[in-house]
């Protein structure tokens, strides 16, 4: 599977892409992920691809790397219409990735990792291990990296680990280097060596595409931009032509057409009071308060520690300081148990693995964290379980065949409702919704927030840990920014804009 | 929420009698019949209430245990070592008889060393997160492994007579106390696996440990009962067989742990966890105590035995699945 293509020649950038989109649609049931969308890279330019959570920008990777079909639209590569039904076919033209998560395999070496796929072999079909060797070396010499092509990968940090997949990326002479987020995980020092790399596949003729939420570097590095929002394409052209609030206006755009629940309800005394929270790792220095009936938001970019400082406080992780007050009262959360015994529940973003125990019947799954209240002396009462079941599955309109049919069975949406059913039956003060309504159609979604403002209504305090714009603004009273474990700025009233929000998690300096 | 219709979801899909009719003890028991009738037409002394009764003792000790790892396997977690905790207990309880102790000291000893089996294996994989396959395997060998320091070639013999009863007395006509035990055990796992929280809480574990402790189930410390019951009910097996064969060898109850899991897996219970009955593996246990017994008749010997288990468990497992093939 040896294929060879030539980088154009370095130097002048030409006008001509060397790839380029057109009119690109992709549908997912229920969400239009893009529609019409168009991209064009140049050789030897670096390309920013920028918008929010949810704009397509995994989507149309998805679809250069042939991991996604689009339904319609047409795809150029060096002026010729090309198809990639395979991953494997994206490859062959020449068009790489390298993710935020790198996916390589920790148990192969450097140099396996670097040719996996298409690593050179004897003629007896055998992999030319002396040749492998030798190739990884001087791929490795090329981008500076002082790496053993011997070592398992497994021993390699993450910044090694991404200059093996830029590796990986040279060895197949890519022609196209998309890099998603590639700076997420990297220290300064990285990001600085990262920087060079680009330049040099740059000079090297290459195009590459460039995701990043960080629009310093964004500023830094691209020579072109293009917006994607809410799966449209919004606008694109020179870095060299925008400013960064241009850019966030059309990031976010003004229209926040989706439609939200008038809010009706009388904000009571400060129910939660958060002081010093720290983890290690994850974040330091949390404070904050939440009042009865009151709806506070998180805002912040992915792995901004948004959902580490919800999961310490429903006892899943160990906080390494700080003190949580309830009521006044403070009161230690070391495992859920606790937390729910303290009024505090925990709708986690990952519903499949944290939030359904996906096998067990509906009403098992509303009832888990009620057994007690169901039960009579540790044994369980079916019929108890049913009427609890019943009672909160018929408030959040749960579509089913019937209560004891496996939660696995149902829509992403009436999944969540389940979910939050089973911690409504709890009777909470405090109840928490990490992404509640990602990957949720848009008829469960109003749902979903009415639902919430209702519970608001009803005296529940409630967090919010959303990435989705609209939502944070159509929803919360207040709202808590971070960004690296931090808390970069809270927000209410007349502060509380889009531009606002995108300036605070991404850092953009100076405005307050 | 608009509430103009609130729709009704009714409670169950299926009636009682058709989740019966699909389930996996209806086929099972349908086996265990069919290999009853073959039986009484091979051999003309299978039909005799005595020899019937002999029969049980092919499965009662192992289904004892059987009862325990079904619970532990729907948890997700396995015990290996179970049949090396008999051959300790019975190791502790002989060496105890030598030094003249009575029955019920001697019954304490098996039980409190397999308790102390249990919590061992439990306090490594739930205290330091270690798989219980490689525990087990591990503690397997560490186990048996005293057992044969402390005897070598040796056997202990010389139990006191009143220590019979567990092995080998009868309740009534040809009940033995075995099987007396045995269906005591049988319903009192039935319940507390099928009727408490404490059995919601193994199934909910089973099926997705993560959600299950997000839900508020304290996941490490059910795991740890089991392998703590797993360790007390391979001690009262030890105190049923050691009383029975009325010697201890080190090599006692050798390769029992895989006859035990095939019980609980013949009983329909997955070996990936989160489903399985106590009912299927009462089935399962009757299905292999009369296949041995029936083949034991027919003066087949105990390889060719083993050839015929192993085809009945891939048999009994992999027919279900052939049924969904051709019916897709």
């Amino acid at each position: 599977m040896q294929i060879s293509v030539r980088a154009p020649a370095a130097g002048a950038a030409t006008a001509v892409p060397i790839l380029s989109l057109d009119g690109i649609t992709k549908t997912f049931p229920g969400v239009k992920a893009l529609s019409d969308v168009a991209l064009a890279l140049y050789p030897g330019e670096v390309t920013a691809l920028v918008g929010e959570n949810g704009a397509g920008k995994s989507t149309i990777v998805k679809i250069l790397t042939g991991i996604y079909q689009p339904d319609a639209g047409a795809i150029t590569l060096a002026g010729k219409p090309v198809q990639f039904p395979t991953a494997q076919h994206a490859t062959d033209a020449g068009i790489t990735a390298i993710h935020q998560e790198t996916v390589l395999f920790d148990d192969l070496s450097v140099a396996e990792n670097i040719f996996i796929g298409h690593a050179p072999r004897t003629r007896w079909g055998l992999i030319d291990w002396p040749a492998l060797r030798a190739r990884a070396t001087e791929i490795l010499g090329r981008i500076d990296a002082d790496l053993d092509p011997r070592m398992p990968l497994r021993e390699l940090g993450i910044a090694s680990k991404h200059l093996v997949a830029i590796a990986r990326a040279l060895s197949v002479d890519a022609r196209v280097v998309i890099m998603d987020e590639p700076t997420a995980a990297l220290s300064h020092k990285e990001i600085e060596e990262l920087y060079q790399l680009v330049e040099r596949l740059k000079a090297e003729g290459r195009a590459i595409l460039f995701i990043s939420h960080k629009f310093d570097e964004i500023f830094r590095i691209a020579d072109r931009y293009t917006v994607f929002r809410d799966g449209q394409h919004v606008g694109s052209g020179r870095m060299s032509e925008i400013d960064e609030g241009e850019l966030v206006r059309l990031m976010v755009g003004r229209s926040v057409d989706q439609i939200f629940p008038a809010r009706a309800h009388q904000i009571g005394a400060e129910c939660l009071k958060v002081v010093g929270y720290a983890h290690p790792t994850e974040f330091d220095d949390i404070s904050f308060s939440l009042r009865k009936g009151e709806i506070l938001g998180f805002y912040g970019l992915v792995g901004a520690g948004r959902s580490e400082v919800m999961q310490a406080l429903f006892g899943v992780t160990r906080p390494s300081k700080g003190v949580v007050r309830i009521d006044g009262q403070i009161r230690a959360i070391r495992s859920p148990a606790e937390a729910i015994r303290a009024g505090i529940v925990y709708v986690p973003e990952d519903r499949g693995k944290q939030g359904a125990v996906i096998g067990l019947p509906i009403f098992q799954n509303i009832t888990l964290p009620s057994l007690s209240q169901t039960s009579r002396r540790g044994f369980l009462r079916l019929a108890e379980e049913f009427r609890l079941a019943r009672e909160y599955t018929e408030r959040l309109d749960l579509r089913a065949a019937a209560l004891d049919q496996d939660v696995g069975q149902l829509s992403g949406g009436n999944q969540q409702k389940v979910v939050i059913a089973k911690w409504l039956a709890t009777r909470p003060r405090v109840i928490i919704l990490d992404e509640p309504t990602k990957g949720v159609d848009i008829g469960s979604k109003a749902a979903v927030h009415a639902f919430m403002a209702e519970l608001a209504a009803q005296g529940l305090s409630v967090i919010m840990v959303s990435s989705e714009i609209p939502e944070i603004l159509g929803m919360s009273d207040r709202v808590i920014v971070m960004r690296e474990g931090l808390i970069a700025a809270e927000l209410e009233g007349a502060a509380l804009t889009p531009e606002s929000l995108v300036r605070h998690a991404a850092g953009i300096g100076g405005t307050a | 929420m608009t509430d103009t219709s609130a729709r009704h979801i009714p409670d169950r899909l299926h009636s009682a009698a058709a989740r019966l009719l699909k389930s996996w003890e209806v086929l099972l028991l349908a086996v265990a019949v069919a290999i009853f009738v073959a039986n009484s037409f091979a051999s003309p002394y299978f039909l005799n209430a005595w020899n019937l009764s002999d029969a049980t003792f092919n499965f009662t000790e192992k289904a004892m245990i059987a009862f325990a790892m079904a619970l532990l396997i729907i948890s997700g977690e396995i015990d290996l070592s179970v049949a090396s905790i008999i051959a300790l207990a019975s190791t502790a309880m002989g060496a105890a008889a030598q030094l003249g102790l009575g029955a019920p000291a001697l019954v304490l000893i098996g039980l409190a060393t397999g308790l102390a089996c249990g919590a061992f294996n439990g306090a490594l994989v739930t205290g330091l997160g270690l798989p219980s396959i490689v525990v087990t395997i591990g503690t397997m060998s560490l186990f048996r492994g005293i057992s044969y320091i402390v005897l070598g070639d040796q056997a202990y013999r010389g139990y006191p007579p009143e220590f019979a009863f567990f092995g080998q007395g009868y309740v009534a006509w040809v009940i033995s106390f075995e099987f007396v035990l045995f269906a005591v055990l049988a319903l009192v796992y039935g319940v507390v696996l099928h009727r408490t929280n404490f059995g919601r809480a193994i199934f909910a574990i089973g099926n997705n440990p993560t959600g299950a402790l997000f839900s508020g189930i304290q996941v490490r410390r059910v795991k740890f009962i089991l392998f703590l019951l797993t360790g007390a009910m391979s001690g009262i097996a030890a105190i049923c067989l050691t009383s029975r064969l009325g010697s201890t060898r080190p090599s006692i109850a050798f390769g029992w742990e895989l006859e035990v899991v095939t019980m609980v897996v013949l009983g329909g219970v997955s070996i990936l966890g989160g489903s399985g009955s106590i009912p299927g593996v009462v089935i399962a246990a009757f299905v292999m105590g009369l296949v041995t017994f029936g083949l034991g008749l027919l003066n087949v010997p105990g390889i060719v035995m083993s050839i015929f288990i192993g085809l009945l468990l891939i048999g009994v497992i992999a027919l279900p699945r052939l049924w969904a093939m051709r019916t897709r």
